[in-house]
């Protein structure tokens, strides 16, 4: 396959700046764009609920690179345009501004949007959280608030929910599964986030279905939980998920279904590729189609699309990885864990809030999870034998 | 090239210990980046700028001037 002349990035945040990096790295000088819907310079996203929503950074320290290390890239950064659409057999993108960028190669990367509640618009005080400005605004009316609502007990949910604790918030957690991330880690370490939760004085309203908002005068007052109780609140955060930011790929004939579909080069088409969180790529060894929200997959999966535009035709086969930090604990897990897989902590004592646990399925590890034991938790990274074979792609 | 880390930013993730074992270790008690040398040798230059790369946290600076 010929080097492409020219490449265009859609999407400037981790995994956009990390194909445009690796790109170069790898040794491409040809003509490189990246359009980005957001006017700011590329930033990173896991400190907007964490050190940007407590107010321990301020928002130019979540930039994922200094302005020098941006210019050096060489590359042509268009930020503060959407692109609207993709004629793929051209290679030409649309933008809201009313650009048409065509190149020889295009690198979908435009991540996920969060999902809302029904209703959430018509009230103020209502939040998700995905981008800087998202981060910005939630966090201003935390600080004017006393009583704050998570609707979702996932990854995201439990982190806001010990950020806006250790803000001072009255803070209530509330969704379906029994434990926070219990649907994800199983029940054993829900269980320890659990303890973890309420020990901080986080209220845990688990287990019921939300049904909505309740709210006066424009403004939310609380949740309304499926069984019809209110859970009061100045402030609620929506964290349900987000869904794939593909809208702009309708009508463009490649396939969208939760996610832009690839193949186990993470490509959509002849010279269009996708990486990130908005890549549901065929995992040829798990042998299915996948897709990771995680902030290292970004990365690497920029980086072999990038290898795989400049011809080097190899398949997309990393080992999962992703941290989390809530109130002292962090915890960092590499792998698959599910929630029907056998725990055995292997290092360590819950207790003592430090261990290892291994996942095992089958008699084979899925997965390794470190709670405040991230050195010993990546030593036990090459026990895992589910995906096995798997190489960090570079 | 001189390498600076930045702990603050550091999640642990210890994926520049995984590329340039050389180079980065990780402390015991909280998984926090530890250089083993700012000033590594030629060889080990590209794996370096590969750790550098692919820290989720970019914690991890370049300096290419010297
Ligand atoms: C608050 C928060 C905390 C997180 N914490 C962690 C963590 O602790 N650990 C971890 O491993 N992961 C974490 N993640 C996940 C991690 O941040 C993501 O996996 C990562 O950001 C994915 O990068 P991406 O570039 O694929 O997508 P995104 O970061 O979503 O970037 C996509 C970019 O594309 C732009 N875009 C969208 N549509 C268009 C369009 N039509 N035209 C042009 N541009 C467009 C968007 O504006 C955005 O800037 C967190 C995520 C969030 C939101
Ligand atoms: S890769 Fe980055 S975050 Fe991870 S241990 Fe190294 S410096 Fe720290």
């Amino acid at each position: 396959m010929n080097v492409p002349a020219s490449v265009l990035v859609v999407g400037a945040s981790a995994a956009g700046l990390a194909t445009a990096e690796a790109l170069r790295r790898q040794g491409y000088q040809g003509a490189l764009r990246v359009l980005g819907a957001e006017p700011h310079l590329p930033y990173d996203r896991p400190p907007l609920s964490k050190q940007v929503l407590a107010g321990a950074w301020d928002p130019g320290r979540a930039l994922l690179r200094p302005q020098a290390a941006l210019a050096a890239l060489d590359a042509e950064f268009l930020l503060g345009d959407a692109a609207t659409g993709l004629d793929a057999g051209t290679r030409t993108v649309h933008t809201a501004s009313g650009r048409a960028l065509r190149a020889d190669a295009v690198v979908v990367a435009t991540g996920l949007r969060a999902r809302p509640l029904p209703g959430q618009d018509a009230l103020s005080g209502v939040h998700t959280l995905r981008t800087l400005d998202d981060a910005l605004a939630l966090r201003a009316d935390l600080l004017a608030a006393s009583r704050c609502v998570v609707v979702g007990e996932g990854v995201l949910g439990a982190e806001i929910a010990a950020t806006a604790r250790g803000m001072g918030l009255d803070v209530t957690m509330a969704g379906p599964q029994p434990a926070p991330l219990a649907g994800h880690l199983g029940p054993v370490v829900a269980g320890q986030l659990a303890g973890l939760h309420a020990e901080h004085g986080v209220r845990l309203r688990l287990g019921t279905a939300v049904g909505g908002l309740a709210g006066h005068g424009g403004r939310v007052t609380g949740v309304r939980l499926e069984t019809g109780e209110v859970l009061p609140a100045d402030v609620v955060v929506v964290a349900m998920g987000a869904a794939p930011a593909t809208g702009w790929l309708t009508g463009s004939g490649l396939r969208l279904d939760g996610g832009l579909v690839c193949d186990s080069r993470c490509r959509a088409a002849e010279g269009v590729y996708a990486a990130g969180d908005v890549a549901r790529w065929h995992h040829d060894t798990a042998g299915g189609l996948i897709r990771l929200e995680n902030r290292t997959n970004a990365i690497e999966q920029a980086g072999l699309v990038a290898a795989n535009i400049l011809g080097a035709d190899q398949p997309y086969r990393p080992i999962p990885y992703f941290w989390t930090d809530q109130f002292d604990a962090r915890i960092h897990v590499y792998g698959t864990p599910s929630a029907d897989a056998e725990v055995t902590v292997v290092e360590g004592d819950p207790a003592g809030r430090r261990f290892v646990a291994l996942y095992r399925r089958d008699g084979r590890t899925t997965a390794v999870l470190g709670w405040n034991m991230p050195k010993q938790a990546r030593l036990r990274r090459a026990e895992i034998g589910d995906i096995a074979g798997l190489a960090p792609a570079r | 090239m001189k390498i600076i880390v930045d702990e603050d930013r550091c999640c642990g993730a210890g994926q520049c210990v995984l590329l340039a074992p050389e180079v980065f270790d990780q402390r015991e008690d909280d998984g926090i980046v530890i250089l083993l040398t700012a000033e590594p040798g030629e060889h080990l230059r590209a794996s370096v700028r590969e750790a550098a790369a692919v820290c989720p946290a970019s914690a991890i600076e370049l300096d290419e001037s010297g």
